[in-house]
């Protein structure tokens, strides 16, 4: 078998060198009718690389590939183009093959990149201090609202309805366990009047900013409101690029940001690996969950870097750990530090110009098909238009035709009756007027 | 104050340097790096982008003021930064990594290949599902081999990583005690667990209470059994354990869990040594996470991203988190939404967004395929080998707590070899990297001082492993008489000497700060 | 008149009148390694005897402070947080914790005299 380098002959020798008659003296301490034979598994045997490359692809080709079609799903997600370099470079054996840098002295490379990864997070987000990830944007608010929990001591956590709702259900499953989670109601298009409903139980608000509608939020005055009750205020964005164009949440009284960074570096992947970033003031550094990497000097007196303040964390802390977690997203993380270092200020900004421009030129030619109206006054790259019919059976017809519409509101909020008709559409750098021109010309077709 | 003894030297002092210095600073192929903000400059970009037209009138007054500091850097510079990077690390490509628990075996390209086809790394996950019925596809296929390869009904595959995977299984067990209608608070955790076993155990609302290990590095399944009662919700055990060892009363302890109306997580760290010989399920277990960046060969990635989908009995099934993937005469979909459970169904909720870790699935699965059943056997066996080759090599000189008998996938060793020489257990990893190793796992599990936990896999060949056994037995001997010259002041030949890790816990320095960096508004 | 008690948990603790003075002892900041960090309780907090009042911290170990007596902490040693190297130079005397208004004097018969504690340790 190709990965497995030992011999018939190597295996004789090393179980004389043990001292053992036949592999199965080796797994003596487990229990005779533990052990099971091959007819067990009703599995294949080995397979060649030629036959797992033909299974797999042709697995692959019953997939449609946004890139195959005028695609615009976003609602968490957003396809945006990679340069060559970034995966050219994630592949190098020693940012693929290696382990976590718990030997510094052999791990510069990925210490070095993650110190800087912390720095472009907290640049971005205009936070003073950031971890070097979690696992992604839904985990990462959940570890905010745990967190704040413990910085405030108080238990009610208030998630906005413009939240993702797999976010709000990520964070009720852990947050409820340590106290009561309150969800807004859903205004699609309107930003809810979540200031009103801070009182001195709460320890956070959560705000995500663009939206799941592609609203962009102004947070400043629901800092205030949480500050004036010594709460946090939380804030979320699913759409990293957003920060190119958009006040960062640091900018208007966050006190902790929890955001989906996979629209730099990293591709659709189906939902995942995703890469969570994860950032918040310096003061709160202690309560802060996930690892991080800090600057120091080695005993020849050279720059070097370490992971350090462990003790918050599970191998040491065990039960008291700020967090259970163990990995970060690793590769994710140096694609996402790669394609900012590419993009630099200059390309980050043009990047996020092109978004908005490309968005507001699609949601005007979609907003002037008859029966179809734009809801959300203010976008980065994605909005969300109201149909005079469900929004599911209308992507589902479009995907029939080719076509890959958006997200239906009600996919992700099945219950709410105002959602049914909604779509949620995203345009990026890498739709084309091509695809513009059979998209409008599909939904005026379907709306006739 | 609670004695926790790890603390060991963590300020270096300072050494000095008898190179000959260079012009440059830099030694050879050894190139010192700046970071990309000390390179970079205004106005520079690696990405052509076209500037556009712009109106700023739909973005509700909030377009950003100021810029956001980012350093510009072109193509070249980018990728020789990153490439400089990449040449300070050790990695399993290069060389033998024997991190026991970790699981270092190679990482097949075929994998990555895979990955990366356009009709897996480039679909949505809220795409359509008609438009994705291969990904879906590959998501059964993978659950069928997880859940035949462990006997198991039933596998949740959202969880992002083997903590989140327990996370996870003991999220389960608690929907499941409350289906019930109990409280069952307490969770029985063996000392030498991995620190995510309790740190997941608190953060799902449970108490811990801990078991010892007995005398020959088992849980002590009689205390276990003494400590049972109506409170106790599960027990979280690693098995094979930590310290690599087989826990022969696993069954015993299994049936006394369920009589006392508790359930029982695996942790499943350790599954490459009984992987295609052994079906947990056959044992009892109620739920064990699998990590697919251990056993399954998804690449570690200098942390991340892993997986850690979680098997699950019948008893657990009912509560697997959200989403469901069902099957029916359309194809494949997605279950998200709690009003189109299948009968039964109980989802806790729901771990993380979306389905999980796709691309980490694909390569699992292509690692499976390659492999088959008969080549996973062959391979847990070759790990096992390989690792009692080690143990049976070194035991002489080296200590081994538990070495009168056989270990399973990796073999501990612990300091007493070095008493009275002066050198630590930290001394003698740190000199193995000067041999062009990567240390073994040091200082876990913590039931034995010292520890070193070594982990072959079946990765390596017969000769890899002699030249790693034949330096570990001289390191040791010389140890043992008295010579400490490649111990003092080890690693010398690293691109880094020992790091200050006290300081950087004093006055902890986690970014770079441009001169005049803006405060985070109140 | 002060006189200084020790715990089996390594604490020390010295009597004032009525305000006790709490640290660690040499012993156990030499366990510990590189003191990075001290978590130390607010004015005002009630702990019994035993109970956990402060966490210490070096770069690999985070240790339970625990209370030598029962009463209200008055004051912890803010001098720890910009200097926690002060518990390793001098754990006895500079690196003190925190400082408490005693509730019951006689707790104190529970704990070690100095030549006691030396002994214990000896043991250890």
């Amino acid at each position: 078998m190709r990965y497995l380098p030992l011999t018939n002959t190597d295996r004789s020798e090393m179980l004389a060198k043990i001292g053992a008659r036949d592999i199965d003296a080796l797994f003596r301490d487990v229990p005779k009718a533990a052990i099971v034979g091959r007819s067990a598994f009703d599995l294949t045997d080995t397979k060649g690389e030629l036959e797992v490359d033909r299974l797999l692809s042709r697995m692959a080709a019953k997939n449609v590939a946004a890139g195959s079609a005028p695609f615009f799903c976003g609602a968490g997600a957003y396809r945006h183009h990679v340069p060559a370099a970034v995966d050219h470079l994630i592949q190098r054996s020693e940012f693929l093959t290696s382990y976590t840098p718990y030997q510094p002295e052999i791990a510069q490379g990925t210490l070095q990149y993650l110190f800087e990864f912390q720095t472009q997070v907290a640049l971005l987000t205009g936070m003073e201090v950031a971890n070097a990830s979690l696992y992604d944007g839904s985990t990462a608010t959940a570890e905010a609202v745990l967190m704040a929990q413990r910085l405030t001591k108080r238990s009610k956590a208030i998630l906005s309805g413009g939240l993702h709702p797999h976010y709000a259900e990520t964070v009720e499953t852990v947050a409820n366990l340590s106290g009561e989670v309150v969800r807004t109601p859903v205004t699609p298009g309107n930003a809810e009047d979540i200031a009103a409903l801070i009182d001195d139980k709460t320890a956070c608000v959560v705000v995500q900013s663009p939206d799941v509608f592609g609203l962009i939020r102004d947070l400043r005055p629901i800092a205030d409101a949480a500050h004036a009750k010594s709460a946090l205020l939380i804030a979320v964005v699913t759409e990293i690029v957003s920060l190119g164009l958009i006040e960062p949440p640091g900018a208007m009284g966050a006190d902790i940001v929890a955001a989906e960074g996979q629209g730099i570096g990293n591709g659709l992947n189906f939902g995942g690996p995703y890469v969570g970033l994860f950032a918040t003031r310096e003061k709160f550094l202690r309560q802060m969950p996930g690892r991080l990497v800090g600057e120091t000097t080695d005993a020849g007196g050279k720059r070097g870097y370490v992971l350090t303040l462990s003790t918050r964390e599970q191998h040491i802390r065990r039960e008291k750990a700020t967090s259970n977690i163990c990995t970060n997203s690793g590769l994710c993380c140096l694609a996402f530090t790669i394609h900012l270092s590419l993009l630099g200020e200059e390309g980050f900004s043009r990047l996020a110009r092109a978004n908005h421009a490309r968005a507001s030129a699609l949601a005007d030619r979609l907003s002037k098909v008859k029966g179809v109206s734009l809801i959300t006054p203010s976008f980065f790259n994605e909005f969300t238009l109201k149909l005079p019919k469900a929004a599911k059976g209308l992507v589902d017809k479009l995907a029939a035709k080719g076509i890959i519409a958006g997200v239906p509101a009600s996919r992700l909020m099945p219950h709410e009756a105002d959602a049914t008709n909604l779509l949620i559409v995203a345009a990026t750098e890498t739709t084309t007027d091509e695809d513009y021109d059979a998209f409008v010309a599909a939904l005026a077709e379907a709306m006739s | 104050m609670t004695m926790n003894n790890q603390g060991r030297p963590t300020a270096p002092g300072t050494v000095e340097s008898n190179e000959l210095p260079t012009i440059s600073g830099d030694r050879g192929l050894d190139h010192e790096e700046a970071l990309i903000f000390e390179i970079g400059r205004a106005g520079m970009t690696g990405v052509d982008i076209p500037q556009v037209q712009m109106s700023d009138t739909k973005l509700g007054g909030l377009r950003r003021k100021g810029p956001v500091g980012l350093p510009g850097l072109s193509e070249p510079e980018v990728i020789r930064h990153y490439v400089r990077l990449s040449r300070m690390n050790y990695a399993i490509d290069a060389g033998l990594y024997p991190l026991g628990s970790c699981t270092m075996k190679h990482n097949p390209r075929l994998n990555e290949k895979m990955a990366r086809l356009p009709g897996f790394g480039d679909v949505h996950p809220l795409q359509p599902e008609a438009t994705v019925q291969g990904a879906l596809t590959l998501i059964s296929d993978l659950m069928r081999w997880l859940t035949t390869l462990t006997g198991m009904p039933a596998v949740a595959m959202s969880p992002k990583a083997g903590a989140h995977g327990e996370l996870c299984g003991l999220l389960t067990i608690r929907a499941a005690i409350a289906a019930r209608g109990e409280t069952r608070r307490r969770i029985l955790v063996p000392e030498s667990a991995h620190g995510t076993n309790p740190a997941t155990a608190a953060l799902a609302g449970f108490t811990v209470d801990e078991v010892p290990a007995t005398r020959d590095g088992h849980v002590d399944a009689d205390a276990l059994e003494a400590k049972l009662g109506p409170d106790v919700a599960a027990i979280m055990l690693t098995n094979p354990n930590t310290c690599g060892l087989f826990e022969p009363r696993i069954k015993e302890m299994a049936d006394a869990v369920h009589k006392a109306g508790a359930y029982f997580y695996c942790d499943g760290a350790n599954f490459n040594a009984i992987a295609g010989r052994v079906r947990p399920g056959d044992l009892g277990i109620d739920a064990m996470h699998i990590n697919l960046h251990k056993t399954f060969s998804t690449p570690h990635g200098g942390g991340g991203p892993g997986a850690g989908p979680v098997v699950l009995s019948a008893a657990l099934a009912p509560f697997a988190p959200l989403p469901l993937l069902v099957q029916d005469a359309n194809g494949f979909r997605m279950i998200e939404d709690r009003a189109e459970l299948p009968a039964g169904a109980q989802p806790f909720g729901r771990m993380c967004a979306f389905h999980g870790q796709m691309g980490m699935f694909v390569r699992a699965l292509t690692y499976m395929l390659s492999h088959g059943a008969d080549g996973i056997r062959q391979a847990s066996e070759d790990a096992v080998l390989s690792a009692n080759y080690i143990l049976a090599s070194l035991k002489d000189v080296m200590s081994a707590p538990f070495g009168e008998g056989p270990c399973m996938h990796e073999a501990l060793f612990d300091d007493s070899f070095l008493e009275g020489t002066g050198v630590t257990t930290l001394d003698f990893a740190k000199a193995m990297i000067d041999e062009g190793y990567h240390p073994m796992t040091m200082y876990f599990p913590l039931v034995v001082h010292g520890a070193m936990l070594i982990e072959p896999t079946e990765s390596e060949s017969k000769e890899s492993l002699d030249r790693f056994i034949h330096v570990l037995r001289t390191m040791a001997l010389e140890a043992k008489a008295g010579q400490r010259t490649r111990f003092d002041g080890a690693p010398r030949l690293a691109p880094r000497r020992r790091l200050d890790e006290t300081a950087a816990a004093r006055k902890p320095v986690l970014r770079w700060k441009p001169k005049d960096l803006p405060q985070a508004a109140e | 008149m002060s006189e200084t008690r020790f715990t089996d948990q390594h604490e020390w603790v010295r009597i004032e009148g009525d305000v006790a003075t709490v640290g660690i002892t040499k012993y156990a900041a030499e366990q510990l390694g590189d003191v990075v960090y001290v978590e130390l309780p607010e004015a005002g907090r009630k702990v019994g005897q035993g109970g956990e009042a402060a966490v210490v911290e070096s770069v690999k170990a985070a240790s339970e402070v625990y209370a030598p007596i029962g009463g209200e902490v008055t004051a912890g040693n803010t001098a720890l947080s910009d200097e926690p190297a002060k518990v390793n130079a001098d754990p006895e005397g500079e690196g003190w914790f925190f400082k408490m208004k005693i509730t019951d004097k006689n707790e104190l018969t529970k704990l070690m005299t100095a030549d006691q504690y030396a002994e214990f340790v000896k043991g250890l």
